[in-house]
């Protein structure tokens, strides 16, 4: 029987009625008395020398309150990193400034030159029109390959070239590596490109920026998925604020996929400016300058060859990435092509030997950072393309190939650093043919085969690491912050609790899976439960939701919460009922006396907390509330197995996806609803990559795929529906709850099962030369390598 | 400027708005019904689907002034008399229709004008009528599910075919 409440329930979600009704608060729907509208006047060239920006005639036109410029940006900080690679030298890696508002040069199309102020956002972008430019027009650097060549025009003057760093991971093996490749009986080689995406959440960016003179207190709403990450890089690096000055809200959020996870420039701007003019300054983004000003995804250009022994064994692997970082390096960019890459090269496979060498370039294109997956989906699509093609190759079965190397004994530390603590690839292998129904697949292909379409099935593993991330760790591979996340639990006098969260929800559900664990733990009423987040004045600390962290870190940090109230709420039981504290057990929202029937309700000791009239006051405190704080020690290693099936149509060269199935293992499950509706998630997005995503520049840096006009997101006929089965669970072994997460996982594990599959029913047509075809695998490139 | 004015969820208005006012930045500023979104400018998303006299539109395609007179339905306007969630809402609520929710008044407009047409749409009719609004959270799977419901068919008969 499911469960209807508590840890495993798929509880319907609360958060839902405010959406579906239109009362959900997100930033755009706050507006603050008397705010001024903020228009951003951006480059339209990808790189050019700024001599100067006439304001004079713009500052005269209707409702302008202000003009600001790069210059007044002069003693203000710059945008900051979040994390400093070393590079396999041992140096650190190249960080160029980057100002609020362009100094000197532009470095992108939609680079920020001129914020206008006015009373109406269209007087604001009338009067950015009558702004004159001086800017002299420099080659643009946009390929990577062309601008890591000697003598390449430099996106910064100031850096020695336009290579970011060059990382080599583990360094100490990349001889034995070698080695191994000399020694293999066979090789197989692949280059392939991971193109760049545009996350696009469907709410755009908003700012408001409001200055208290009464306080001195300013404070920032903002479309964010991590409120307090935002206050201390702003408050500390770029605006001198201190903590206690600056509060940073971030309401219902429409979506975030890693693009607002970082701070941006014009969430500065809008707090600064706040202050200059002592009014509110509110910036809505449109769509368009969305894709010129959100941080952008992926963007690899790889070669990945494998290395197996004559029983095919894998023995080693070796890869080479060219990694985009766009003009400017975003929050957490450094980290995405090498700690969150290079470390899960090993996938789900007991491959001895691993070297990956990685070099990020700056070119004149917007920044690239983490979009959902971040570096994992593209070491996946690497090594499960690959491992494909070796199979084709080797003329054996892919699945049996991988069965034959997977990892099967746990723990198991991988030779890319990090220890994978539980897992089972054969279960979620079984599962997958299972529910995929493999065994039927023959007789499908050949009733597509009878429609004069070619049917293709793509198999797929992945591992991810998430619930990011050991302080300690990290902080020794180059982030400039701690990762751990934190909880306190309120519990009022009538027993009703609030509890505060770091973690930020915006459409994983929180506000519904948080409280069925802590109703859980205490055997009350979910209903008697609400979180709180997303507001930095509410909330102790919190790190936000990223990388599939919430549940296993945030959530980790609201058990060990909910424990210390359990404690404290068997003290006061004890003495209520007058029994020892050991003799105490909560059952169901009941104290009771083991083994006597004497007991009190969850509500008599909450009472009593706050109405210490009969109470212990000389050995603990009146009220109930606690806090913790959890830094994981370890990341947690979902995985599984995904199949794809295809049409293509060999006339056109159109894919059609017939079947997708996903079989995860999430570890322990706190509601299944959410999470299949994540894995649902996160296959469309990877379809969408798959078949029909490209952020593309042209060779002058303008972007040609800058709306939905040119950028093809998936629409609802652009999918099937999808099987999906997380009941293979292999719980953490390091966190209170066993849980994993599930964010990421459809994102990293559909691509290359997608790609498979199109090679798969392009081979069963003949077209045996077909070896692979870059994403987005659209009707054209098909048909070309059809017919190449 | 000149004065409009509509009807908007049974309601009289009136608004001074300028010639260029859209009708969705009308309804979000002037009326301070904030349930109706804006995800693009190129009329792509539909998170800013509304009805203007019965007929599912982009308010972000229209002018203000060109709804003068006319009856709109926005999403606050959905709900039961008594408050509850509609047949539609609730299938949404029940069958995890939604994640961030930002598409999701788009999302329930358009879906009441495709059952008010149609009212035993099939797979194929739900993913083709829902072409104009976009999604990136649920990978639509659930929304397709939810407006099944919301017909009052079976989806796992329908899924298992
Ligand atoms: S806002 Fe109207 S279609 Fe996107
Ligand atoms: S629920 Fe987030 S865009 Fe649809």
């Amino acid at each position: 029987m499911p469960k209807d409440s508590g840890i495993g329930a798929s509880s319907k979600r609360r958060e839902d009625v405010r959406f579906l009704t239109g009362a959900g608060q997100y930033t755009d729907d706050i507006n603050i008395h008397g705010q001024a509208y903020v228009h951003f006047l951006r480059s339209s060239i990808a790189h050019g020398r700024l001599n100067g920006v006439d304001t004079s005639t713009a500052e005269t036109m209707p409702g302008v309150v202000r003009i600001f410029t790069g210059s007044d940006f002069e003693g203000v900080g710059g945008l900051p990193c979040g994390w400093q690679v070393t590079d396999r030298h041992g140096e650190p890696m190249q960080e160029p400034a980057h100002p609020v508002l362009a100094q000197g040069k532009v470095r992108h199309v939609g680079d920020p030159i001129a914020a206008i102020i006015a009373d109406s956002p269209s007087q604001a972008i009338d009067a950015a029109e009558a702004i004159v430019v001086d800017l002299e027009e420099l080659p643009a650097v946009v390929d990577m390959k062309e601008a890591v060549k000697n003598g390449a025009t430099k996106v910064h003057d100031d850096l020695t070239s336009n290579l970011c760093y060059d990382w080599g991971f583990v360094e100490e093996n990349k001889d034995a590596v070698g080695e191994a490749f000399e020694q293999a009986a066979h090789v197989t080689t692949l280059e392939l490109v991971n193109q760049r995406l545009v996350a696009n959440p469907m709410e755009p960016r908003v700012a408001i920026g409001n200055y208290n003179r009464a306080n001195d207190e300013s404070t920032l709403y903002t479309t964010s998925q991590n409120p307090h990450v935002i206050r201390l890089l702003m408050g500390a690096f770029v605006l001198g604020i201190p903590e206690h000055k600056l509060r940073v809200v971030a309401p219902d959020v429409g979506g975030g996929f890693g693009t607002k996870i970082f701070h941006y420039a014009e969430e500065a701007f809008c707090t600064f400016a706040a202050r200059q003019i002592n009014r509110a300054v509110k910036w809505t983004c449109s769509r368009s300058e969305a894709f010129m000003s959100d941080a952008h995804g992926r963007d690899h250009v790889t070669k990945i060859e494998l290395a197996l022994d004559a029983d095919n064994n894998f023995t080693a692997i070796r890869t080479d990435t060219l990694a985009n970082m766009g003009a400017y390096l975003s929050t957490f960019a450094p980290s995405v092509p090498t700690w969150l890459h290079g470390t899960l090269m090993a996938g789900n496979y007991k491959t001895p030997l691993i070297y990956v060498n990685v070099k990020a370039v700056f070119t004149n294109t917007v920044a690239v950072d983490a979009y959902r997956g971040a570096g994992r989906p593209e070491a996946t699509f690497q090594l499960e393309r690959l491992i494909d093609k070796t199979a084709r190759e080797l003329g054996v079965d892919p699945i049996a190939l991988r069965r034959q190397n997977f990892i099967t004994k746990f723990p198991y530390a991988t030779p890319v650093a990090v220890e994978y603590d539980t897992g089972d690839y054969v279960a979620t292998m079984d599962k997958l043919e299972q529910i995929a129904d493999l065994s039927g697949f023959e007789a499908r292909r050949k009733k597509s085969e009878a429609d004069g379409q070619l049917r293709g099935l793509g198999i797929n593993c992945y591992i991810e690491a998430c619930g990011i991330a050991p302080s300690a760790l990290v902080g020794q591979l180059g982030a400039r912050a701690g990762l751990y996340d934190a909880a306190t639990v309120r519990v009022n006098a009538t027993g009703t609790i609030s509890v505060m969260v770091g973690a930020h929800s915006h459409g994983q559900g929180h506000e519904t899976s948080f409280p069925q664990v802590v109703a859980e733990m205490l055997g009350i009423d979910e209903g008697m439960i609400d979180i709180v987040h997303g507001d930095s004045s509410k909330i102790p600390f919190g790190m936000g939701t990223y990388g599939s962290r919430s549940i296993a870190v945030c959530g980790s940090a609201m058990v060990r919460a909910t424990e210390k109230i359990i404690t404290k709420a068997k003290k006061i039981a004890s003495h209520l009922l007058e029994a020892s504290e050991a003799d105490i057990e909560l059952k169901d929202g009941q104290f009771n006396v083991i083994g006597t029937d004497k007991s009190c309700a969850w509500g008599d000791v909450t009472l009593a907390a706050y109405v210490p009239h009969n109470y212990p006051l000389e050995e603990i405190e009146p009220g109930l509330e606690e806090t913790a704080f959890y830094d994981p020690s370890n990341f947690t290693y979902p995985a599984g197995a995904y199949a794809c099936e295809v049409e293509v149509d060999p006339a056109t060269g159109k894919v059609t996806i017939e079947r997708f199935s996903a079989a995860d293992d999430f570890g322990n499950v706190i509601n299944p609803m959410i999470v299949s509706g994540q894995v649902h998630g996160g296959i469309g997005q990877g379809i969408g990559q798959a078949l029909l995503e490209h952020g593309i520049y042209d060779e002058n840096g303008q972007l040609l795929s800058g709306s939905y006009m040119d950028y093809a997101m998936p629409r609802a006929s652009d999918v099937p529906f999808f099987e999906v089965d997380h009941s293979c669970q292999t719980p953490c072994t390091h966190n209170p709850l066993g849980v994993k997460g599930c964010g990421e996982a459809g994102a990293i594990g559909t691509p290359p099962a997608v790609v498979n599959a199109v090679i798969d029913a392009l081979h069963s047509g003949g077209h045996t030369h077909v070896t692979h075809i870059d994403m987005p695998v659209s009707p054209s490139r098909v048909w070309s390598a059809i017919n190449g | 400027m000149t004065t409009i004015t509509m009807t908007v969820n049974g309601q009289l208005s009136s608004r001074e708005v300028e010639g260029r006012t859209l009708l969705v930045d009308f309804l979000r500023n002037g009326l301070n019904l904030t349930g109706t979104h804006v995800g693009c400018d190129t009329s792509q998303c539909g998170a800013c689907t509304v009805h203007v006299n019965g007929r599912a539109v982009k308010s972000c395609t229209m002018f203000a002034a060109e709804a003068d007179g006319s009856c709109v339905q926005t999403i606050e306007g959905q709900s039961n008399v008594d408050g509850s969630l509609n047949v539609i809402q609730q299938a949404f609520q029940d069958n995890h229709g939604l994640q961030c929710g930002f598409c999701t008044p788009g999302m329930v407009m358009a879906a009441a004008e495709l059952l008010k047409n149609n009212p035993k749409p099939s797979e194929a009719d739900i993913r083709h009528h829902l072409e104009g609004n976009i999604c990136r959270c649920t990978g639509y799977h659930n929304i397709v599910k939810s407006i099944m419901a919301a017909s009052g068919q079976n989806f796992s008969a329908i899924a298992a075919e």
